[in-house]
């Protein structure tokens, strides 16, 4: 019976081999991602090629081929970057982004590793106690006029009796995965929700349009990210490489710093990428505690909209710099992003 | 003597270091806890209460007077319910017909748990809750949506988050299985189909604006050619909100894409060779193998996805600056507006509102969806 001629239709229609693809089939994924491709690149093409534009060839049409039907000109780009102060904003997003990046990472990856490694037992009782003389302390500077250094001492006196006297008739507790659950639930929580404290906050310590300001809060906000997906690498390490050290008599730091760390390296990568990116994104936050010092790039784009309409050659010109290097990184580590994101999502 | 002088010394150092190495996991943890209680507990209690309270601005400083719940008051049914909730329009036969259907729906749901599973007193208050607001919710969008209504910041929200991420989870998933089929230059599209989610929003709002120009953009010779170039997507309601979510869909769907692609990859092969020697068709091995496979990922996957799109503000604030009218806008951004025009209290309540909406649909989606998901992989 094999040797029987396939006819066309069943050549046509069905694969020749168990790892491939009838004809048609293939015809009709390649036809399906080209255009998807399209619909990829268009919008990056059209940047690209409109910050070689200059007004006359922006408002007389749409020309599509540089050096065909339009000579290119770099005329936007020595306006925005050698002429204006593009360099400023630009180098604001790269401090705050590297900056809160790194300091993400190293803070939430040691809580990750603690939670994992270690067991931890917080009384309910204390953090109770906590959040009501958080509040007590609030609602005192707010409404009383109490001075706030004295409210902050007192809670703290109040915080270290209870501690010591009421805790500790308490059975209830947290545990690890509680605390885990509690710090990843922070990215629930929109930041529009948070920002206005901040900016009092920022404001009451001189710091608002620093970048300082930027810096601790980028890290506040990515923080659950980083715990949530290098938790479950540290997970992941056989326990009696990390045993072995202790034996030997290393502190726990020592060994995360010498063996946990450098066995997660590809996830940390991941994770130093997807938090520098959102970072480097990131919008709301800057629009609100920065303005003419520290202000970053997206703050920056966005206020392109002058009152003659954005000047789209210029504006291109901006997002070329601002997509270019993330695009080159990600095409370069793209594997490790693409790693590292399932294993997030895997164990979630 | 040397010994005795340096022995306190020695033991000094040893006793810290083991104080040290004894508290190490409170240490490790101490950092990012201070840091989410500076920047998370802290603002969100101080929110709380600014959304309590009225803001003025007086000689020399500010004011701050406690006022309860006047600010809720005011955005869901007094002055503020407009922009907020939106104008409620006739019901017709359509719009009843969809709400019998989602109270059914909805019904069927909360018999099925009360009288087929073991039901306790935290799951049957918890699942009361959330039906009551998903009803609540399904009764503003309808009512909004019917003729005559005029839909307010909580529905266009809605609108962004729920078709959104169906738009983008479905486009997805459809790359993700044509690029998992045995062709040739996967990495090419796997990088390729990467790029949009690096983009800054702000960036692509542009990009968007650009593209979409009826005079000078690249389409413009198309548009022509229907006849249609007097018309602009940007004046009107529903043309608008495409937009907003068609620059969202080009940037989320690769996060989808990519995730899920990696997802297919690690599907078990020897299952799908053995299927299709069987002689199970695309389908059938997608719907037994492929799915069951990959779904726990896809649940989270889409949970993370819902988490981010509540909090949508640049896309709508950049390419139509929240309008025609309000058409566009979302909560954040409404919360934004108030904050610039010195209504603080306005501003903290829309925000609670959101983290109150934002959070229930998160929590209810990771329990009813993404837990059973996983459940059903072990």
């Amino acid at each position: 019976m094999s040797t029987e001629p396939r006819s066309l239709a069943r050549r046509l229609f069905e694969p020749a081999s168990i790892d491939s693809q009838a004809p048609v089939a293939r015809v009709l994924t390649y036809v399906l991602l080209s255009l998807w491709t399209l619909v990829v690149v268009i919008p990056l093409y059209w940047v690209f090629i409109t910050s070689f534009k200059g007004p006359g060839e922006v408002d007389n049409g749409p020309f599509y081929l540089p050096f065909v039907d339009f000579a290119p000109s770099l005329q936007a780009w020595d306006f925005m970057l050698v002429q204006n102060y593009t360099l400023r904003p630009y180098m604001n997003s790269v401090v705050v982004a590297v900056a809160s990046t790194l300091l993400a990472v190293l803070i939430g990856s040691l809580a990750a590793y603690a939670l994992v490694r270690i067991r931890f037992q917080v009384k309910l009782a204390a953090v109770a106690i906590f959040l009501i003389l958080l509040t007590a302390i609030i609602v005192a500077v707010a409404t009383f006029g109490v001075r706030w250094e004295i409210a902050i001492v007192v809670a703290a006196a109040l915080f270290v009796i209870a501690l010591f006297t009421l805790v500790g008739r308490t059975k209830l507790a947290v545990g690890n995965s509680d605390i885990e659950f509690w710090i990843i639930s922070n990215r629930i929580m929109p930041p529009i929700v948070a920002v206005l404290p901040i900016y009092v906050m920022f404001q009451q310590m001189r710091l608002l349009d620093t970048q300082v300001a930027l810096i601790a809060t980028y890290t506040a906000i990515n923080l659950p990210i980083v715990v949530w997906l290098t938790r479950d690498f540290f997970a992941g390490i056989p326990l009696d490489l990390e045993e072995s050290a202790q034996i030997d008599g290393a502190s726990k730091f020592r060994v995360f710093f010498t063996i946990a760390l450098p066995l997660v390296r590809s996830g940390l990568v991941a994770t130093f990428l997807l938090v520098l990116i959102l970072a480097w994104n990131e919008y709301l936050l800057a629009l609100f505690l920065s303005n003419a010092d520290a202000q970053t790039m997206p703050v920056l784009v966005s206020a392109q909209n002058t009152t003659r309409g954005p000047q789209w050659w210029n504006m291109s010109v901006l997002i070329t710099v601002m997509i270019a290097p993330v695009i080159i990184i990600s095409s370069i580590l793209q594997k490790h992003i693409a790693r590292g994101l399932l294993v997030g999502a895997v164990k979630g | 003597m040397t010994a005795t002088d340096t022995m306190p010394d020695a033991a000094d150092r040893r006793s810290w270091a083991e104080w040290l190495d004894g508290h190490s996991g409170r240490i490790m943890v101490l950092p990012a806890v201070v840091v989410l209680l500076c920047f998370a507990i802290f603002p969100l209690i101080i929110s709380a209460y600014l959304a309590l309270s009225r803001f003025a601005l007086a000689s020399g400083g500010f004011t701050l007077k406690f006022i309860g719940l006047l600010n809720f008051r005011k955005l869901l049914v007094g002055s503020q319910q407009y922009h907020l909730l939106g104008k409620f329009g006739t019901f017709g036969f359509v719009q009843f017909a969809l709400l019998a259907l989602i109270a059914a729906g909805l019904f069927f749901l909360l018999a099925r748990y009360l009288l087929r599973g073991r039901p306790t007193v935290v799951g049957t208050v918890g699942r009361l809750l959330v039906t009551s607001m998903a009803m609540g919710l399904a009764v503003l969008a309808l009512a909004t949506m019917a003729p005559g209504g005029v839909p307010g910041t909580v529905v266009n929200t809605l609108l962004y988050v729920f078709v959104g991420v169906s738009v983008q989870f479905a486009l997805g998933l459809g790359l993700a299985l044509l690029c998992g089929q045995p062709i040739r230059g996967r990495n090419f599209f796997r990088v390729l189909f990467f790029i949009p989610l690096m983009v800054t929003p702000v960036g692509i709002a542009y990009t968007f604006r650009m593209l979409a120009d009826m005079q000078k953009g690249p389409f413009a010779p198309l548009v022509r050619a229907f006849g249609i170039s007097e018309w602009s997507w940007a004046t009107e309601a529903w043309s608008a909100r495409l937009m907003v979510l068609v620059g969202d869909t080009w940037q989320w769907t690769p996060f989808m894409f990519i995730v899920l692609l990696a997802a297919i990859e690690n599907q078990p092969r020897d299952q799908v060779e053995a299927a299709r020697l069987d002689g199970a068709n695309g389908f059938q091995i997608f719907r037994d193998i492929t799915w069951p496979a990959i779904a726990p990922i896809a649940a989270t996957v889409v949970l993370i996805r819902l988490i981010e799109a509540f909090k949508i503000i640049d896309l709508p604030n950049v390419l139509t600056g929240g309008g025609p009218g309000l058409a566009t806008e979302s909560m954040t951004l409404h919360s934004f507006i108030s904050w610039r025009t010195q209504d603080l209290g306005g501003s903290a309540a829309i925000g609670y509102m959101l983290l109150f909406i934002s959070t229930i649909v998160c929590v209810s989606f990771f329990n009813f969806v993404v837990r059973p998901a996983r459940r059903f992989e072990a």
